[in-house]
């Protein structure tokens, strides 16, 4: 029997704000345990959290870039669970009422375009850390990231491969970024995904047993995890046994999931409205706003990237992978108005400099001025397309402009007719069997020629002319 | 009886509570007599009514996205009853 697995996937993203969400403590990741603190978010006795509007407005962001209907009228809502995450004892979250709900993304995998339903999305604080001592039976409580804030997005499950799953991650990661409301690191847990998984027999209509697994903190991962619980259930079901409705968790390091803990299943979260909170009204106003403000987002930037600058497909979803890295391709071209190049010199050199030294766009040595103008220097004659190697390489050692490089190190192409037409004649009489060999038919010894020509020039003498030169010579 | 001995137990074990087995039943009518009082308001008609969360009717109360002076450290772990480096010290979770 053939089996199809349905996903769906819950993402929590962590807004940029700078300050939490109903306090005006610190947001920001990596202070000393518990600096970031006040008696609103330690839940002290008698306090009153207040919404900050920051929050709403990144969540009104991101509910308009994933077409969704916003709620003119949201509430929020008390979930009650016992954990020592969390001070109060519940967590402010948003249930009946979200702010927002029936929206959707297009995806791309193998070049086929798909539509993912999207649910809801709604605001709620996120937990403090715990810190588990292995060696006694304490864990140790940090309550700076209590009340941090944080959007979770709710797929529907139209979801029907990890490929799929991890291509509509990557999407909705690419759209938080371009909103500038999260940065979407995965290793640090501003952006975290839990799966939900179930299949069924091809063609069925109901769905399955589902799981859910935790602990995804990569891309690959999300996959990985997929992978393996898909293939368990089927073989679960093709041995005879029922599938469990549980949470497991991903273990990267043997590649399997395995059942969270039962007591933790135990989750009873007697929801109810937060008293404390006043229901939040948004306006068309507000909400008309807002659209107006949205960035150019990735697939409409990516689909004039490929009209306007008639790149491949592939190359305009690499140059649009972050707004930073498409801000620096359009400014090279302002400069520099060939597409094409730029989107090789990018792509290859600069983003394979970037990625080995494991840093963003934002942070290159090579500036897209500089970039722009190494590109000027090829194409006016100065330098050649193999010296601009070196160069781009002493750019991004020492930051330096080109024209000074070229300068400083004597990189400068020789175009002098008579200064190459000299080195090929003492090349040519160092090699008197070769030059024999060559005009007795042997064409491919040139390109020897041009490498002993280039070794004495340094690889300065243009391409071009040496060729004309050595073949006239030859003849 | 409005609520079952094991519903009591279930509750007592969700709020974190200790309770005998000899006062379970006390409870159970305790807790029963509660909810048959809340009840009461089954016999009013509230059909098109919608559910009320708020007894006031704002809305919107804001702050802007600016940063306050937070606790310090000893304050904010003062009431804890135990402390280790700036963190909370509770019994061992495994989450």
């Amino acid at each position: 029997m053939e089996f199809e697995p349905v996903i769906g996937l819950e993402v929590h993203a962590q807004l940029k704000t700078k300050t939490k969400i109903f306090c005006g403590c610190s947001a920001s990741f990596g202070a000393p345990p518990n600096t970031h603190t006040c008696p609103v978010c330690l839940g002290m006795p008698g306090v009153l959290p207040v919404l900050n509007k920051k929050v709403v407005e990144y969540a009104l962001r991101m509910a308009s870039a994933t077409n969704c209907g916003i709620a003119h009228e949201s509430r929020w809502a008390r979930k009650n669970y016992f954990y020592p995450d969390l001070p109060k004892g519940y967590q402010i979250s948003q249930y009946e009422l979200p702010i927002a709900v029936n929206g959707h993304i297009d995806i791309e995998v193998n070049g086929d375009g798909k539509t993912i339903g999207i649910t809801r999305i709604h605001m709620e604080e996120d937990a403090g850390k715990l810190t588990h001592d292995p060696g006694r039976p304490v864990s140790m409580v940090d309550f700076n990231r209590a009340g941090v804030p944080l959007i979770e997005i709710v797929s529907e499950p139209d979801i029907r491969s990890p490929r799929e799953a991890g291509a509509y991650l990557r999407q909705l990661r690419a759209i938080v970024r371009y909103l500038g409301i999260c940065d979407g690191n995965l290793e640090e847990g501003s952006f975290r995904c839990d799966a939900n998984v179930s299949v069924r027999p091809e063609g069925a209509e109901t769905f399955g047993t589902r799981t859910e697994i935790k602990n995804l903190n990569s891309f690959k991962h999300v996959e990985n995890a997929l992978e393996y619980e898909i293939n368990r259930q089927i073989e679960t079901l093709m041995s005879g046994d029922p599938v469990v409705q549980e949470t497991r968790l991903w273990d990267a390091v043997k590649s399997r999931t395995t059942p969270m803990r039962g007591k933790e299943e135990a989750h009873d979260y007697r929801y109810f409205p937060d008293p404390d909170l006043l229901p939040l009204v948004i306006d068309d106003e507000w909400i008309r706003e807002v659209k107006n403000t949205l960035p150019e987002l990735p697939t409409p930037k990516k689909e004039r990237f490929v009209r306007e600058y008639e790149l491949s497909s592939g190359d305009a979803e690499i140059l649009t992978a972050s707004r930073e890295l498409a801000d620096y391709f359009e400014e090279c071209f302002r400069e520099f108005p060939n597409p094409r190049r730029i989107g090789n010199w990018m792509i290859g050199p600069l983003l394979g400099l970037l990625n080995a030294a494991g840093t963003g766009i934002e942070s290159s040595p090579v500036s897209p001025h500089h970039l722009a103008r190494l590109l000027q220097l090829i194409d006016e004659g100065v330098i050649s397309g193999k010296i601009a190697k070196t160069v781009f390489e002493e750019m991004a050692a020492s930051g330096k402009p080109p024209d000074r490089i070229v300068e400083e190190k004597g990189l400068v192409q020789v175009t002098d007719t008579s200064a190459i037409e000299s080195v090929v004649l003492k090349v040519l009489s160092r090699f008197p069997g070769e030059v024999e060999a060559y005009r007795s038919g042997k064409d491919k010894l040139l390109g020897f020629f041009v490498g002993q020509v280039m070794k004495e020039t340094k690889g300065r003498a243009n391409p071009k002319i040496l060729n004309d030169i050595l073949k006239d010579r030859l003849r | 009886m409005k609520i079952t001995k094991e519903e009591v137990l279930h509750v007592a074990n969700l709020a974190h509570l200790h309770i005998d087995e000899s006062s379970i039943e006390m409870f159970a009518g305790q807790i029963g007599t509660i909810l048959e009082y809340i009840d009461t308001l089954n016999r009013v008609d509230t059909k098109g009514v919608p559910p009320t969360t708020h007894a006031i009717s704002l809305t919107n109360a804001f702050r802007e996205d600016r940063e306050k002076e937070h606790l310090d450290r000893e304050s904010a772990l003062a009431n804890a009853p135990e402390q280790e480096d700036g963190n909370f010290i509770v019994p061992k979770v495994i989450g």
